[in-house]
Formats: structure tokens, sequence, C-alpha cells
């Protein structure tokens, strides 16, 4: 039983891309692409979603996918409120879930949740009301669906289809719930070879498990890519003794212009973002021909207002 | 075919002869996806209409959008030129109860302002739930309510009506 999908097969939450079934990631990635001329009107609007109330929960700091997810609501006319629950009712020792009851006695239809707590869409999404959808927006270490989907989308549009290409995503994996969701859909849109690169130390044990290659030589890992995603390193992991050193890692691990050039030449370079640069990616290479960063932003509005329209029409 | 339908392109035709007199050297023909481009595109030769023709897929439009969700492929609206102040001419293939004229209607708003739209139909088939008639018709029948009447395109590009 799957709590994303309705008993008909739809799509009622999004939590997670592990376990959704082909059909629907290019059901999502097709209804984007119509969304994609929205933003390009004279009236950056179509009235789908008029009438709802959307609300941003974010435990989280976040500026991109709180923003997009705001736009994409906003885009499609819907009524958006943005909580920002590390300072307000949390920090009152409120706990989670009465925080959602509050909400959906204000009559909330959708809830977009970021927290660091691996788990606490599918909590949400366990107890709301069945007329009420819940998205994942980043949930500790376990998934952003969202962000997975938007960077399909991306491969999508500069490299046409997914049964040719070779994938590598770089850095700290262990960490990434972005990586996560990267690897449930490459694996399911049935690309043929996902690469992880990256230091022992920032590769969780037993990652081969979920259809991976393993490369922990950067050299090696880019040889004859099509898509290079890099990851962001977190500062904190600095602390923790992961790592020797930031410059010890972009050394080893950085994507400079050189690295690139290992890749085939038409390769795209992505990042979820922020970046750091001069960790994980040199400048040369962020801000390069090669570099598709900022269409992913771009294209992370259009995924968003797909799912937000799947998950509320056809409801009844 | 059914016997009791006429030709598609013996209604485009009567509906162009019909538009002709009217025809100012500013009207955009816009046509409403699917069977509505088709008649569109022909009316846009027949007429030699020199501005671009217009698409619209009203889908992110419609009224029973949460009851039956979104329609799997959306095509894009094309209108390649600016609406504000402009005489539009909207095609559809059939009138029925008038909400994919009234969709189509409040997507044209949210490009501009146009000066007039008038509404050309290939068959207006009555069961009309909206304050919204034909400027011009090819055809208007009386078809009760669990019928369709529907416009298809062939490979060759014929059109073709049929009763089911």
């Amino acid at each position: 039983m799957n709590l994303q999908l309705t008993e008909d097969g739809k799509l009622h939450h999004l939590l997670t891309l592990d376990g959704l079934p082909r059909a629907i990631l290019t059901q999502i990635l097709d209804t984007a692409e119509s969304f994609m001329d929205v933003g390009e009107r004279e009236v950056k609007k179509v009235p789908l979603l008029r009438g709802k109330s959307i609300f941003n929960l974010f435990f989280e700091p976040s500026t991109r996918t709180r923003t997009t997810f705001e736009i994409a609501a906003k885009r499609l006319s819907a009524d958006v409120v943005n909580l920002n629950i590390s300072t307000s009712s949390q920090s009152k020792g409120e706990a989670i879930l009465d925080t959602v009851d509050n909400l959906s006695a204000m009559h909330a239809d959708m809830f977009i949740v970021r927290h660091g707590q691996s788990g606490a869409a599918h909590f949400i999404a366990r107890h709301v009301a069945p007329h009420i959808s819940v998205v994942n927006a980043g949930d500790g270490r376990h998934a952003h669906p969202t962000q997975g989907l938007l960077d399909m989308f991306t491969i999508r549009r500069y490299k046409g289809a997914f049964h040719n290409l070779t994938v590598a995503i770089v850095g700290d994996v262990l960490h990434s719930r972005v990586a996560r969701s990267q690897i449930h859909a490459l694996t399911t849109l049935g690309v043929p070879e996902v690469r992880v690169i990256g230091p022992k130390t920032l590769l969780p044990v037993g990652i081969e498990q979920m259809g991976v290659k393993v490369f922990h030589n950067m050299e090696a890992g880019l040889k004859g890519c099509d898509v290079i995603i890099m990851l962001r390193l977190q500062n904190e992991r600095m602390k923790s003794a992961r790592l020797p050193s930031a410059q010890e890692y972009f050394k080893f691990f950085g994507l400079t212009p050189e690295k690139l050039a290992l890749a085939k030449p038409d390769a795209i370079v992505m990042h979820p973002g922020p970046m750091n640069r001069g960790v994980e990616i040199d400048s040369a290479v962020a801000d390069g021909p090669q570099s598709v960063i900022l269409p992913q932003v771009t294209y992370g509005i259009a995924v968003r207002m797909a799912v937000m329209a799947m998950l509320t029409g056809g409801a009844a | 075919m059914n016997a009791s339908l006429p030709e598609a392109h013996t209604l485009i035709t009567r509906l162009a002869d019909a538009i002709a007199p009217t025809l100012t050297p500013d009207t955009f023909i816009v046509g409403v996806h699917t069977g509505g481009v088709w008649v569109a595109e022909r009316l846009h030769a027949l007429l030699k209409c020199p501005q671009p023709l217009g698409t619209l897929d009203i889908s992110f439009y419609r009224d029973d959008f949460s009851r039956i969700g979104l329609h799997p492929q959306v095509k894009p609206s094309n209108l390649p030129f600016d609406l504000e102040g402009r005489d539009i001419l909207l095609v559809d293939d059939v009138l029925h109860s008038g909400r994919t004229v009234r969709a189509a209607m409040n997507e044209l708003f949210d490009y501009g302002r146009p000066a007039t739209i008038r509404l050309a139909v290939l068959i207006d088939r009555g069961n009309h739930e909206l304050p919204i008639r034909p400027d011009f018709v090819g055809l208007t029948l009386n078809v009760p309510k669990h019928q369709n009447i529907n416009l298809s395109r062939l490979d060759d590009g014929h059109l073709t009506l049929s009763l089911a």
C-alpha cells in the first residue's frame, strides 16, 4: 500500500520518489512541460487552483525551494501562506501535529513540508484529513522529491531521453536527500549507468544496492559522462572530521574545467544549490557554457506547478 | 460516415462564405484545440487571412478541473501576436454547453484586451448551459444530450464528422 497514491493509482501525496512508477514520473514531467509557457505570458497565471489554500511549512530554512513553491502556487492562482516555524510556535514548544491541526482548521488544502527530521512529511501525511495533500520539500537525509523531479526534467530537456545516458552524482551523498531522490528517479526512468563519486567517508555503506556504480576517483568516475550532478558540501561536515579541509576536498573532488574535460564534450553540469564556489565547484564551471544550474531553478517552478496541479485535480 | 451529417469541408466553406464579408485586415483567427484548430487552419487558408493563426489549449481554464483533473497532454497555447485592441475570430468545431468558449475567452483576456471577439463554430448542437451563441455557424442541429458529435482528422488531413 503506497501512501502516496489513491486506490485508483493517482498521486495524492508526494513524499518520496522511491517506489513511484515510471508512468507517474513521466506524467509529472509531461505536465511540467505544458506549464513551461505560463511563465512567459503577459499574465503569468492560470486559474487551476483558484480558491485553494496552500501552506508552506518550513521547519528548516530554505530560500530557493520555498520561493519556487510559492511562485508555482501563485501561478496556479492558489492562496499561499508561508510559515517559518523554526521562529514561531515550535520555539514555544507546540507539537508538530498540533501545528498541522490548527492549520487544517483554517481550511488548508495542501501542506508543503520541509523538516530536518527524516520522515516528517510521511508523519504529517498519515495524520491529515483525506482531502489534504502533503508535498515533501526535503526531510532530513531522506528525500527531496521535487528537486529530484526538476533534475530529471532538466536532463530530459537537454538530453532528450534517459535510456542512453551515463549520469554521475558527485560529493556528499551520505548526507544528501537530493542524491537519494535523484538515484531513485534515474533508475526508475531507465538510465543505464548511474555513478556516485566521492570520498569513502561521504558515501553511504551499501549504496551499490541502489543500483549505482561507486567511484572514489573523480577522474575515473567522470570519464564518458553525459550528466554531472554536483552536490553541496555542507560546511558542518568538515567540522565532524569527515574531511581534512575545503582546499583538499576541492583538489580531489571539486569540479574544475580540467576534470570536466574528461566527461563527454556535450556533458551538462547540474547543482541543486546553494553552491560553495571553490569547494565542490570551480566558478569557471559553475558559470561556464556547460552549466545548466540556473535553468534548473526556472524548471523547478514548472515541475512544482505540475505536482500541485496533479495533487489537486480530479480529486472527486 | 453518418448519412445525416454533411461533409465537414462543405460546412467549412459555408462558414468561410459567411465570415468573408466581415473580415477586416486586423482580424486574427484563433482556434481552440484540437478540432477548433483544424477548422481554424482551413478558414485561415480559405479566407487568405494575412495575420498569423493563433491556437489555444484551454485545459488550464476548464471549470471541471477539480472533478476530472488535468488533461495529460496539454498543448501550448500559441498566440504569436499582441491581442491588445485586436479583432479576434474564435473558432471551435462543436458548440455544446458553451463552457469551452467561456474558458477560451478567459484565457484570451489573460494575454491582453482584445477590441472584439466573435465566435465561429462548425456545428451548434444545442443544449447550451451558458449565454453563449455563435456569430457564424456552419450547421445548427438539435442533438440529444446523450449523443456526441465528433470531428476527426484522417491521416491524409481529411476532416470528417461523426455522431455517436
